[in-house]
C-alpha cells in the first residue's frame, strides 16, 4: 500500500485527513466571509483576523457579563459583532468607495492592528480560557483516532453555515440583487433598489461570519488577542487559491487546503505553516485568477 | 581679566565639577536597555511586566547610581531578531546605552549578543532559555540570570522519568529554543535510564495541536514532552486533553511553564502539570512582599522572567556602586565576584561563562480544590540546588570561561 511505502500507518493518515477537514472547515467559514466582502465591495478586508478573534471575544464577555452559554453566543456574538461591521462600513469604509482597493487594504489592516492592539493591552496575550459545553465534551473511538464531539460539531455547523449563504447568494431574490450590485450598481439602483444598504448589510454578514467562525474557535484555542493574526494570512491565500469573491471557490478551496495542510503535518511537520502559500504561488502561476476564478 | 577669560574659567571649572561627580560612569548615567517582546506570545511572561520589574529596581536602587542618574528606555522587539539587533546597535551606537535586558525568545538574546560583542555592552538575559547562551555561543559580557534548557531538563525531564515515565516522544517548537530544550531532556532522559521515542518539529507559533497530538499518541510513548513555550505549551496542553491523551494514559511533561501559562489555562485543565521554575511568588515572605508590590502596579503575579530581570539590573547597579564605574569589564568582573543576594535569589554566583547559578524549584500545579485564591497555583515539590541544575563549571563548552 502507499501509506506503507511512505511509513505511515493508514490509521494515522486517516486521522490527519478528518483533522484537515476540521481545520479546513474553519478556512471555509473564514474565507467565504473575505470572499462576499470582496465580491460585493471590492475591499480586501484585512480587519476579518481582528473580527474572527472579536466573535471569540464577545463569546467570552456575554458568559462572564451576561451569563449567557456557548449556544446563545452562537447566535449573539455574529449579531453583536456584525453590527460593529455594520458601523465601520457606514462611517469607514464607504469614504472609499470608487477609490483605488489599496485604500480600503490600508485601512482595514490598520483597525485589524488597533484591535488587536487594544486587546493585547487589555487582557494579555495568553488568552483567556473558554469552557466547551457541557453537551458536547468527550469524543467517540473511531478506531483510527479518538474524535472529540466538538470537533465533529465545528465541521457539521461551518457546513451547514455555508451551504445557507450559498443557498443565500445563489437562490434568493436578495442574493440575485447582490449579485447584480457587483456586476452594474448604477443600473441596478436605477431599478429602485438601495444598493448602499444592500452593499452594508453585505459587510455585515460577512463579518458576522467571521465572529461566528471565532464562537466556534474559542473552546478549542482559548480566546486570544492574536488568534486572528495567526489565521488572517492563511485565510487569505485560501480566498487567492479558489479565486477572489468566488463562493463556492472559498468553501471548497478551504477544506482542501486543510486536508494538505493536515497531511504536510505528518509527511514534514516543519513545512506545514509554508504549505498553502507554496500551492498559492503555483496556482497564480498557472490560474492567476485562481482555481474557481473568472479570468476578467 | 577679559569677559570671554572669565567665561572660560567658568565653564572648565563647572566641567570639571561635573566630571568629580560621576567620575568614571561613561556620559554621565547609566542607561539600561529593556529589549523585550512587547506584543505578541512572550508579551505576558516578559512583556510590559518585565518593563515594570525594570523600572522597580531602578526606583529601589534610588534612582541613581556612583552619582549619575540611572535611565531606562524599553522597546518591542516582537520576537524578530533582526529587529532586536537593529535596535540593540542603535541603542549602543547613539544613545548611550551602556546594558540591554530582558531579551526574551532565544534567537534574539544570540542576535543581542553579536552586537554586546562587538560594542563591549552588557546583556542581561532573563527570557531567553537556551543553554548554549553560557556554552558555545557565550560571550564575555552577557549573563544568563533566571533559568535554562538544561536546568529545566534536570528538573522536570529527571523527575518524570523516576516517577515511571521511561519513553518520551517530543513536540518541539522549530527554532534554536526547542532543539536546545530537546536535546538537554534527552540527554536527562537517556541518563535515568529512559528511551525517546521520536520527535515532532511545528511551527512557531502554531495554532492547531491536534495533529501533532495525534502523532505523539501513535508513538506509544508515555510521556509527551513539550518543548516549547507560551501560547504554544498552552494551546498543546489543551489540544491533549480534547483528544483524550491524558485520558489513555498517556502524560504530558510542559518542559518551560510560566505560572501566565497556568492562570491561561485554568487549574481544571492544569492541575497536575510537573513543571521547573527560577521563581515563585508565594516561596517565603520575600518574595510575597516584592510581589505584591508588582502585582499593585500590573494586577497580575510575576513570572520567573519578571523577577529575574529585576535580580539581574539590582545586580548590575550593585556592581556599578562598587566598582565606581560603569567600564563593561570591570562591572563585569565586579558582578562575578561579589555573590548574589536579593528576594530572587541567595548566594547565587555569576560564573565565567556567564551563568548565574541559583536554586531552582520543581513545582506540581494545584487541583482546584487545593487552591486557595487567585494565583495559589504551585506545591513546590523540591528544591534543585544551583550547581546540579545547571551543571559545574566545567561541563560548560563557552571558549571564553
Amino acid at each position: 500500500m502507499l501509506t506503507d511505502l511512505l511509513g505511515i500507518p493508514p490509521q494515522v493518515l486517516f486521522g490527519q485527513l478528518l483533522l484537515g477537514l476540521i481545520n479546513g472547515a474553519f478556512y471555509a467559514v473564514l474565507s467565504l466571509g473575505l470572499a462576499v466582502i470582496f465580491g460585493l465591495l471590492n475591499i480586501v478586508n484585512f480587519a476579518h483576523g481582528a473580527l474572527y478573534m472579536l466573535g471569540a471575544f464577545a463569546a467570552w464577555f456575554l458568559a462572564k457579563y451576561l451569563g449567557i452559554g456557548y449556544w446563545g453566543a452562537l447566535i449573539f456574538a455574529p449579531i453583536i459583532v456584525g453590527a460593529f461591521g455594520i458601523v465601520i462600513e457606514r462611517f469607514l469604509l464607504r469614504r472609499l468607495s470608487g477609490v483605488d482597493h489599496l485604500y480600503g487594504l490600508l485601512l482595514t489592516f490598520g483597525l485589524a492592528l488597533v484591535i488587536e492592539g487594544t486587546f493585547v493591552k487589555l487582557f494579555g496575550a495568553s488568552g483567556i480560557p473558554y469552557p466547551t459545553p457541557k453537551q458536547l465534551t468527550g469524543g467517540i473511538n473511531l478506531g483510527f483516532m479518538f474524535l472529540p464531539w466538538y470537533r465533529a460539531w465545528v465541521v457539521v455547523a461551518s457546513l451547514v453555515v455555508c451551504v445557507a449563504t450559498w443557498v443565500l447568494f445563489e437562490r434568493t431574490k436578495i442574493g440575485a440583487y447582490l449579485r447584480a450590485g457587483t456586476e452594474n450598481p448604477k443600473l441596478l439602483q436605477a431599478f429602485g433598489v438601495n444598493v448602499p444598504v444592500l452593499t452594508t448589510l453585505a459587510y455585515g454578514y460577512g463579518v458576522a461570519l467571521a465572529a461566528f467562525a471565532g464562537v466556534l474557535a474559542a473552546p478549542i484555542t482559548q480566546v486570544n488577542p492574536l488568534m486572528g493574526s495567526n489565521l488572517i494570512i492563511v485565510v487569505f491565500a485560501v480566498v487567492v487559491i479558489g479565486g477572489m469573491g468566488s463562493i463556492v471557490g472559498a468553501v471548497v478551496t478551504g477544506l482542501a487546503m486543510g486536508v494538505i495542510e493536515g497531511l504536510t503535518k505528518v509527511f514534514w511537520p516543519e513545512a506545514s505553516a509554508t504549505v498553502i502559500f507554496v500551492v498559492m504561488a503555483i496556482v497564480l502561476v498557472l490560474r492567476p485568477a485562481g482555481l474557481f476564478g473568472k479570468t476578467a | 581679566m577679559s569677559l570671554l577669560k572669565k567665561f572660560a574659567m567658568g565653564v572648565s571649572a563647572s566641567a570639571m565639577i561635573a566630571s568629580g561627580a560621576a567620575a568614571e560612569i561613561s556620559d554621565g548615567k547609566v542607561k539600561i536597555g529593556v529589549l523585550t517582546d512587547l506584543s505578541s506570545t512572550y508579551s505576558d511572561l516578559a512583556g510590559n511586566g518585565a518593563v515594570v520589574a525594570a523600572e522597580m529596581a531602578i526606583e529601589d536602587f534610588g534612582g541613581s547610581v556612583a552619582g549619575a542618574p540611572i535611565e531606562l528606555v524599553s522597546a518591542d522587539h516582537q520576537n524578530k531578531a533582526d529587529i532586536a539587533a537593529n535596535k540593540a546597535r542603535q541603542w549602543g551606537d547613539s544613545e548611550q546605552v551602556d546594558a540591554f535586558a530582558e531579551l526574551v525568545t532565544t534567537s534574539v538574546a544570540l542576535a543581542v549578543f553579536e552586537i554586546a560583542k562587538q560594542q563591549n555592552k552588557i546583556a542581561l538575559v532573563s527570557g531567553a532559555a537556551s543553554s548554549p547562551l553560557t556554552g558555545s555561543a557565550c560571550i564575555p559580557s552577557g549573563i544568563h540570570w533566571t533559568y535554562n534548557t538544561r536546568a529545566l531538563a534536570v528538573g522536570t525531564g529527571a523527575a518524570v522519568v523516576k516517577e515511571g515515565g521511561d519513553t518520551w516522544y517530543f513536540l518541539t517548537a522549530d527554532y534554536a529554543f526547542g532543539e536546545s530544550l530537546e536535546k538537554d531532556v534527552t540527554a536527562v532522559v537517556e541518563a535515568e535510564g529512559g528511551q525517546v521515542l521520536g520527535s515532532i518539529k511545528h511551527p512557531f507559533p502554531a495554532s492547531d495541536f491536534s495533529s501533532f497530538v495525534l502523532q505523539a499518541q501513535a508513538s506509544g510513548a508515555k510521556v509527551v514532552g513539550l518543548a516549547n513555550a507560551g501560547a504554544d505549551t498552552v494551546n498543546a496542553i489543551k489540544a491533549a486533553n480534547e483528544f483524550g491523551l491524558v485520558a489513555a494514559g498517556q502524560s504530558i511533561a510542559a518542559l518551560l511553564t510560566f505560572i501566565t501559562d497556568i492562570h491561561a489555562l485554568g487549574l481544571e485543565t492544569a492541575q497536575g502539570i510537573m513543571l521547573t521554575t527560577g521563581f515563585y511568588w508565594d516561596l517565603n515572605d520575600e518574595t510575597r512582599a516584592w510581589s505584591a508590590r508588582f502585582n499593585e502596579r500590573t494586577g497580575r503575579m510575576p513570572t520567573m522572567v519578571q523577577a529575574g530581570v529585576y535580580s539581574s539590573i539590582t545586580h548590575y547597579l550593585k556592581a556599578i556602586e562598587a566598582a565606581g564605574t560603569d567600564d563593561t569589564d570591570a562591572v563585569v568582573a565586579k558582578m562575578r565576584e561579589m555573590p548574589v543576594e536579593d528576594f530572587f535569589a541567595h548566594g547565587g554566583v555569576v560564573r565565567t561563562d556567564g551563568r548565574m547559578v541559583h536554586e531552582m524549584y520543581l513545582a506540581r500545579v494545584k487541583s482546584p480544590a487545593d487552591s486557595t485564591g487567585p494565583w495559589d497555583y504551585y506545591d513546590i515539590v523540591r528544591t534543585i540546588p544551583g550547581e546540579e541544575a545547571y551543571g559545574p563549571l566545567s561541563e560548560s563548552d563557552c571558549p571564553t570561561k
